[in-house]
Formats: structure tokens, sequence, C-alpha cells
């Protein structure tokens, strides 16, 4: 028999970006709230203290802040002829743990979609016709504007704090920012970092071939720094510890530097670590939830905290996972297109170029997660889907980040992985390498999607998520056209070695290697109940009581990393909680 | 003879009972220096307010103790005094004390039953409360503080400190000034700012110096000596008048931000200043923090100009200051980095520079300020020894939640290397104090590990 907390107005699952969003923005209308986070507490102070916290063997390679497999994997399979084994050893992607969640550990990319990338199946109807859309591939509109969304993403922009020079100020395109970025009611909140010398020599490349580069985006403070919340950041110093660590300075947008100081303090919030949500419990008609089962890790029982309104802002693996585990919908079926849970998985194609110059010091180690010059000349509001033959674009960054020594050491191929001829290659060109990195979009497929495994099982008994996940053509035809892009673009800064990395077609998925921990889809936003399995409003069709925040909800993925797209939605949805819900419990569509 | 012995018999007697009755007759009480009509009422939450500003929690509290219940260990050049419980429990608090038994704790310093309270507690500044926020005080601590019985350590001085009837002869020293507030009349504001720093706030407490009887010097606004800075405990209490004072260099709404905030464009509280930051500043009103800011920096007869609000929300982006024309050499070697400079230069570049930067100037209201700063350049160095060591922490605040914290070098650094360190700041960037040595360092080091 499951204890039984006092009931509240809210209960939120997951102390991350969206969950601290969800968490100040509705105790601010004196809802009595608490959130349930499956890992530990953790702030600025004191957990990334320097200098403990630049440790990169503990947190870069042992991975300190990530979820622990044992707690909780996924299983993956490639399609749907192979039998999924569990993910025991985290690569490819690297779901975090504790409060602040991806938010603390994350490199500080922080970008908008363009205007195109949220309504691309009409973009790509306009312009060329659906014939071109691949089989297989789910492309689909987002139930929301950009317009409608654009307040919301400078609301985000403000709290986490971002630095950057707008392109497009409203409509009225800039020199040297990004022209083809959507328009801007407001310059950023920070003006931009300052970037170091490969950014410099990337940028004169791209200008001599007639390109835009600007400043990257970055969720990294270039000045002193106070948002709506009176919470405050402190100029970055270049440390180079962005990514897979908490920022000891103050410098990077976080839930914990932007929201949860001032969350703390309002009396009507509380939050519980050691806290891991089993399931949604619905009521017996099954139209809304009546609150949520929890483990309580210090306790070790069962735990049943009813509330009124269920915010799920765990991460997207972990939305998916919950929401198929409690009937938050239905799962999603490939062969028949039934179904929307688990619909819509997608990832992100990146490829790069890697240049050595025996003349150039670089000096790596200075950097942030964001730092660089950017261009966006093959983003998808710029590319011919028609003539290229496919559906897709990518941004293109120059700049130092996580230049830490154990797995930094860029090194020309052939050059011995160890022993002497190791050390020499260090000796020769540690310090003199650059790369140019291309983000890329990834579409949406029948093959690509997320279920119940039907054989292993998690520490509670319940079935893992399987994730049925292989490289498809049209992504990976994108990735060859950057590679065909990039490489002149290379070739004019004259490097002595240049060796790029782009997948080629047949490449296959490989859980093994670090590739970006950008999983969306799974719970996509959609017109109606019967193409995905939340709203315009995060607002689940299933019960209209439970709200599903995060990349779950992205249709299919954006060419850019996700957490602008993530923040500004979950500020659209808290808004229209607090306008439109809360006077009147419904289904907002 | 017989005449000589009787005089001095006589003289005798007449000093036994003079002592007998300096030990025993009762000490006079001051009068209100106001008088309430029968049916006063303080307003609601005036009492409560009135604590937050008199700042009762952060010394009747201790360490993770429950508010007001006293048991907090004060160290005091005398010895160490436990504060006492003043929540209304009958039988360890005060909840048998009458209104005039705790007025006259707070303008006599004498505790129910006559015993000589030590000026540990602050009447020499209580005294200037206003009749009606002591009854409002005394109103709030009866009936909406809940009763807590907590039996604290009884303060044990050593001799002669032991004798508490001695602190009536103290009195008659300390106790120069009558009960009651004088406004200077500047303006509304700063009268209001000068009732709260010399009454409540008991900021001379701390910021006036003391004379050589360990009193006060200085405890209203009509003396030069008021808030001419103060030594406690090893941590000066900067001067709050003078050129070079901090409400003299910044602005009303700079002081006013450091006060509610404890942060402002140039510095952050921290040590003790830190805890009245926390404990009673925040919950004050801008109004009074701003008037107390008004009331400082006009001290000295500047001109006053107030702004409508301070440390707003959503202020965004603060550029950062550039290094100045007294520090510009100084932020030139530390850019430059010639691996010659001084070694308190290169731990600088090695562990300091990443937050408060080649200019010595950090970053507004979040990395303070080291040139001109009077913790570094105090004529004690205990408290840059010890931040240096020990890190410091600033907590967060109504208007800015979060809590700053530097960390501690105290596993990275020896004393030879932290006296490098902290002598060099002493004189970086046109700062101009003297030097810090080793065995100063050790001190602080081994105090921290005895503790």
């Amino acid at each position: 028999m499951a204890r039984q907390e006092k009931k509240k107005d809210v209960v939120i699952v997951g102390l991350g970006w969206t969950g601290s969003i969800a968490g100040i923005e509705l105790a601010q209308e004196g809802l009595d709230i608490v959130a349930l986070e499956r890992g530990h507490d953790q702030d600025t102070v004191p957990n990334f203290e320097y200098p403990q916290q630049i440790d990169e063997l503990k947190y870069g390679v042992r991975l300190k802040m990530m979820q622990k497999p044992s707690q909780q994997t996924v299983t993956v399979r490639r399609n749907d002829g192979e039998t999924a084994l569990p993910y025991r050893s985290l690569g490819s992607f690297l779901p975090g743990n504790g409060v602040g969640g991806a938010g603390t550990h994350w490199n500080g990319l922080n970008w908008r979609p363009q205007e195109v990338e949220l309504k691309l199946r009409s973009h790509v109807r306009d312009n060329w016709g659906e014939q071109i859309i691949p089989e297989g591939m789910n492309l689909r509109d987002y139930p929301v504007s950009y317009d409608e969304l654009e307040p919301f993403f400078t609301q985000f922009e403000k709290v986490a704090g971002i630095s950057g020079y707008a392109g497009n100020l409203n409509g009225e395109i800039r020199e040297g920012g990004n022209p083809f970025e959507g328009w801007r009611s407001e310059d950023f909140p920070m003006p931009p970092l300052p970037t170091t010398y490969d950014s410099a020599k990337f940028q004169e490349a791209a200008k001599a071939m007639g390109y835009h580069p600007f400043p990257a985006s970055a969720g990294i403070a270039s000045t002193a720094y106070v948002n709506p919340y009176g919470m405050q950041m402190g100029p970055c110093n270049f440390c180079g510890f962005c990514e897979r660590y908490g920022c000891y300075q103050y410098s990077k947008s976080s839930p914990q530097t932007a929201i949860l100081g001032a969350l703390k303090r309002m009396p009507n919030f509380e939050y519980r670590t050691g806290s891991e949500v089993l399931r949604v419990e619905l009521a017996e008609d099954g139209k809304t939830a009546t609150g949520v089962t929890y483990w309580d890790e210090a306790a070790q029982e069962e735990v049943f905290q009813p509330a009124d309104i269920v915010i799920l802002s765990s991460y997207q693996l972990n939305n998916v996972h919950l929401m198929l585990l409690s009937g938050l919908g239905e799962a999603y079926n490939p062969l028949t297109g039934e179904g929307t849970l688990g619909k819509n998985y997608a990832y992100q194609m990146n490829g790069g170029v890697s240049m050595f110059f025996k003349d150039a010091e670089f000096n790596p180690f200075v950097g942030h997660g964001a730092n660089g010059m950017v261009i966006d000349d093959f983003s998808i509001s710029q590319n011919d889907f028609g003539a290229e033959g496919f559906i897709g674009g990518s941004y293109w960054r120059a700049g130092t980040f996580n230049g830490q020594p154990i797995r930094n050491m860029p090194l020309p191929k052939g050059t011995p992985s160890w022993g002497a001829g190791w050390k020499e290659g260090i000796g020769e060109w540690y310090g003199h390498a650059m790369s140019i990195g291309s983000h890329g979009s990834h579409m949406s497929y029948a093959n690509n999607h997320l279920d119940l495994d039907p054989t292993y099982t998690d520490r509670h008994g319940r079935p893992l998520m399987r994730m049925t996940f292989n490289w498809q053509d049209n992504d990976l035809k994108m990735n060859q056209f950057m590679k065909s892009k990039m490489e002149p673009l290379a070739a004019s800064m004259n490097p002595d070695i240049m060796q790029a990395g782009f997948k080629n077609i047949g490449a296959q998925y490989d859980v093994r290697p670090y590739q970006t921990t950008h999983n969306t889809g799974g719970h996509i936003m959609a017109e109606n109940a019967r193409e995905g399995a939340v709203n315009r409003y995060s607002q689940t069709f299933k019960a209209h009581n439970v709200f599903a925040m995060g990349a779950g909800n992205f249709v299919q993925n954006t060419q850019y990393n996700p957490t602008g797209l993530v923040g500004g939605l979950a500020y659209h949805t808290v808004h229209a909680i607090r306008t439109q819900y809360l006077s009147n419990p419904r289904p907002l569509v | 003879m017989k005449t000589f012995l009787r005089i001095i018999g006589g003289l005798a007697v007449l000093g036994v009972i003079a002592l007998l009755a300096f030990i025993f007759v009762p000490v006079q009480i001051s009068k209100p220096a106001q008088e309430l009509a029968a049916d006063w009422q303080p307003e609601p939450g005036q009492g409560e307010y009135v604590m937050h500003a008199s700042d009762c929690v952060a010394c009747h509290t201790a360490e993770g103790g429950e508010p007001l219940a006293g048991g907090r260990a004060i160290a005091s050049p005398m010895g160490t005094i436990w504060s006492t419980n003043i929540t209304p429990d009958a039988e360890t608090g005060i909840g048998e004390w009458s209104y005039d038994e705790f007025r006259a704790a707070m303008v006599d310093g004498i505790a129910k039953g006559g015993t000589h309270l030590y000026p540990a507690m602050p009447y020499e500044n209580y005294r200037l409360m206003k009749e009606e926020d002591i009854r409002a005080l005394y109103d709030y601590l009866m009936a909406e503080v809940e009763p807590v019985k907590n039996e604290v350590q009884e303060t044990q001085l050593k001799f002669p400190f032991n004798l508490r009837f001695g602190i009536r002869a103290w009195n008659w020293l300390a106790l120069t000034h009558d009960a009651g507030f004088n406004p200077v009349g500047t303006s509304d504001l700063q009268d209001r700012g000068q009732y709260l720093v010399e009454g409540p706030g008991h900021c001379a407490a701390c910021h006036s110096p003391r004379t050589p009887f360990m009193s006060q010097d200085g405890v209203t606004a009509d003396e030069d000596s008021f808030l001419a800075g103060g030594v406690i405990d090893g941590w000066n209490a900067p001067a709050l008048r003078g050129e070079d004072s901090a409400p003299q260099q910044w602005s009303v709404e700079q002081l006013a931000a450091y006060l509610a905030t404890g942060r402002n464009a140039h510095s952050t509280a921290n040590g003790e200043m830190g805890l009245v930051v926390e404990h009673s500043l925040q919950y004050l009103t801008d109004e009074d923090n701003l008037a107390m800011a008004a009331f400082l920096k006009g001290m000295d007869g500047a001109e006053v100009e107030a702004p409508e609000t301070f440390a707003a929300k959503g202020v965004g982006a603060i550029e950062i200051a550039g290094a100045d024309d007294a520090g510009e050499a100084t932020a030139s070697m530390l850019t430059e980095a010639n691996p010659d400079m001084p070694l308190g230069a290169r731990l600088y570049s090695d562990n300091c520079i990443g937050c408060h930067f080649a200019s010595g100037k950090g970053a507004a209201e979040i990395f303070p300020e080291l040139q001109d700063n009077h913790m570094v350049t105090g004529s004690e160095t205990k408290p840059l020894i010890s931040v240096i060591l020990n890190g410091a922490e600033v907590p967060g605040t109504a208007k800015r939640p979060m809590t700053l914290r530097m960390q501690g070098y105290a596993d990275r650094m020896s004393d030879e290397e932290v006296a490098e360190l902290a002598s060099w700041l002493r004189k970086a960037w046109g700062n101009d104090a003297g030097q810090v040595s080793a065995a100063e360092v050790a001190a602080v080091r081994n105090a921290d590990a005895s503790h």
C-alpha cells in the first residue's frame, strides 16, 4: 500500500528547465506546488565549486552528472527486424540526473528555430510539392507558428540570459547578425561574447566566400546580468568546462542561475529529491489524472502524490516512457501509423571538417560551450530541397569549446592512438587544430520510434523503453551536401592537413560514440489526437490536466540545439495554463 | 590620633555603605520618551517589522536553533556571552516580563529582577528607539511569537566581568545620552534613515569606534565620531563617513542595494554584515533602505538625491568596467602576463582573475571590486586572509535570490603564498595598505582549524 501525501494543486515531474519554469510561473499564481526530482539536489553552491568541478576524469569521462544506466536506460535497435539490447554504457546521448537536469550540463547553445522549420510540411508543399517527401518520412507542421511563439522565445531568453547580436530586429536585417533568423522583437539580453582565433579565421574565410557569419547565440554570460526573477549571472572567463559540468562561475544559463534560487524562496513551492515518478495515475474514466505515484528513495517505498495538475517535465526519453507506462495515449504503430506515443522520435545529423595548421596557435583550452562564429547560409530556409534531393539543413560553427586535455586532442588521421607515435603527434599538433562543425536537422520517420521493450525491465519492474532508430537517406544526403560545401571553404583557409567527418549514405546508427543529447519527439504536438499526443499547449489529448513539456513535443527535430524551442514552448504552455486553463480546466483545443 | 582613626573609620563605613548602595540600591529606570495613549495599539505587522529592523534574530538565535530562542555564543573582549531566549516562554524566556521591564532592558540594559545586561545587548542604541516601536516589539514578542522552552547556557565571564553590578558604573560612561530620538531635520527621508541607523539598526555598535572603556564612541548623528569606523573581533567595520567611505563613494541607490540585497555595483556583504542583510535589512521596505542610504550619504553634509527604487528585477546586462587610471598599470601587467611578474600577481592570475579580472573591478552585483575595497585594504588583515582561505558567501535575498559563494583556497595555497597574494592585493590598482605576513595567515588558518 503506497503512502499518500497531502494533495497539491500541481505536481511537477522533473526539476530541470521546464519544471523550473512551470514551478515559478505557476507559483506566482499562488498554487501549491511540489516538484519531484529523481536525482540529487545540486546548486552552484556548493556542488559546482571551483576547482573540484573542473575534473575532466570525473565529469567528462566518468559522467558523474549523468543518469546511471542501472537507474534508468533504454534498449536500442536500428529497425524492427533487430532485437533491442539495453544501452548499458552511456555513449551516443547523455541524459542528465539531478536538479537542473540537462539544463545544468549543457553547452549553452541557445537557438530559435527558423519560421519555416515550424511549418516545414507547408514550406515543402508550397515550394516543391508534397511528392518530394520521401516515403516513410512523417513530415509535419508544428501546431504553433513562430509569430505565436516569439514573445515566449524572448521571455525565455531574458530569463536564461542569452548573449548574441540580433540579425533580424523586427524585420530589419542588421549587418553582423544572422540575416536568416526569425524576427526578434528585442535584441539579445546580453551582447555577444568575444570569440577566439579559430572563429576569426572562419569568419574571414566565410565572408570571402560571400557567406554571412555572425556570433553564436550563447547561453553564456558576456556581462554581469540580472534576470526578471532577480537571478544573476557573472561574465564567463572562457575556462572551457561547459558540457558535462555545472558552471562554477554563474556564467552558464541553467535552472540554477536563472530560476531555482528565486523559486525556492516561494513558500507555496517545495521539491523532493530522490523521488522517481513511476507512473501518472488516471481517474476511473481515464479523462483526467489524479496524481502520480513515485518511488521515495530515502524511505524505499511507493508514494502517491495527488494533484489537480500534472506537469511532465522530465527528460524527453523519460517523459515518453512515463506516458507509455501510464496509458497517456496509444502507443504508435509504425505499420499502421495508428497511435501517437513514441511517434516521430528524432535526433540530429552532424558532421564537420578538422584542419591542422603548422603555424597557427589556437589555444584550444580557451573557450566555452557556445563559443564561435556561425553561418546559416545552408540552413533550412536557404536550401533548395527540390534541386538538392533532401529536406533539411544545418548551421556551421567554428569556435573552440570544451578544450579539455583528456578528450580533446585532435590529431591527423593515421597518427598512432597510443605510445611514442601518439606523443610525437601531440607534440607536433596540439594547439594547431581547429574545426568547423555542421549541426543538422533530423526529420521524423516511421522507422524511428519509441515503445515498451518486451524483454527488459528496470529496477522497479517496469518495462524499459525501446528505441528503434537508424539514419535515413534524406538526412545523410543533407550531410553529404554539407560536406560538399564545407570542404571548399575549409580548403580556402589553406590548412596543412584537413579531414572531413560526415556520415555517408548507408551509415548505420552506432550507439557507442557520443553524438548529441538532442533526443526529440515521442509525445509530439499536433492539431488533433489522431496525429499527436499533445496539443499546441503541450496538453495531453488523453487527460486535460496533464501537460508534457520538453523536446518530446518536437514533431521533427530542427537544425538547431533544442533548448531555445523547449524554453519557448514551456513559457507558451504556462502562459496558457495561467490565462486559460486555471479559470476553467478543460481541453484547451 | 583618635580623631584620625575616627575619620578613617567613618570613611570606611561610608565606603561600605556606598558600595552596598552601588550594588543593591535599584538603579533609576528611564521613563518612556513619549507617552502613548491608553488605547494605543501597534499597526498590524509593526512589531514584527521592528523586530527585523532591530536584527533581534541574528543574536537571539542559535546556529540551527528556533528563531529568537537564544543560545548563540557572542564573542566579546571579556569572554563569550550567550544570548538569551526572548520568546514568551514563562520559564526560560520573557513570558513573565511586564512591558516596563521589557522597556528597561531595551533602554537601560536592566533585565527583569534588576540584573544588568552585558552591553552585547545594544541598549546604548535601542535607547534611541521610539516608545511606540518598543511597545510594538513587546506586543509582537509576547503575542505573535510561539513560546519556545530553551534553557540557554548561562554567561560566565571571568573576574571582574562576572560582577554584573560593575556595569552600573560602565553605564554612567556609556549612557550619557537621553532616551528617545532627536531628528536632525534635513528631510523626512533622512530623518527616517537616521532613526533606523541610530536606533533599531544599531549600526554604531560596529561602525563607531570604542572608547578605552569599550563603550561606543559616537552613538548619535551629532557626534563626529559617529560611524567613523570600528573593529569587531579582528574585522573592520568600515567608516561610514569621510571622503573615502562607501557612502561618499557610492550613490544612494547603490547603498540601498547593498543594504537590501548584500550586493551592488561595487561590493558584496559578507561576514557580520552578511548576517545583518540576511536577518534584518532584506526584510525592510524599499523606502526604509533608501532612507538609511540617504541619511548615510548626507551625514557629512552632501546633497542627497534619492531614487524612487533600486535593485529592480530584470535590469538585464550590466557592462563590465575596465581598469581606471589608478588601476591601469596593474591591469596591463596582468594582461601581459610576463612570467617575471611578482608571485602575488601570478597567484592572482592563477586563482582570482577569472572573476575579479585584470582590472580588479569584478562584475557588478556578483564579483566584488578589489580596488578600493575596504576589506582588502583595511587596518585588520584577518578578513582578507579569511576570505582567501575560506571563501565568502552572500546570502540570497528577496530582490536578489541568488546565493553567491566564493570558494576558499586554503587547500591550494600555503601561508606564504596567501601572504604574498594578500600583500600584493593591498598594493594593486592603487590600493595602498601594508604587508601581510605568513605568520598572520597561519594565525587565521590555525584559529579556523581550532573552531
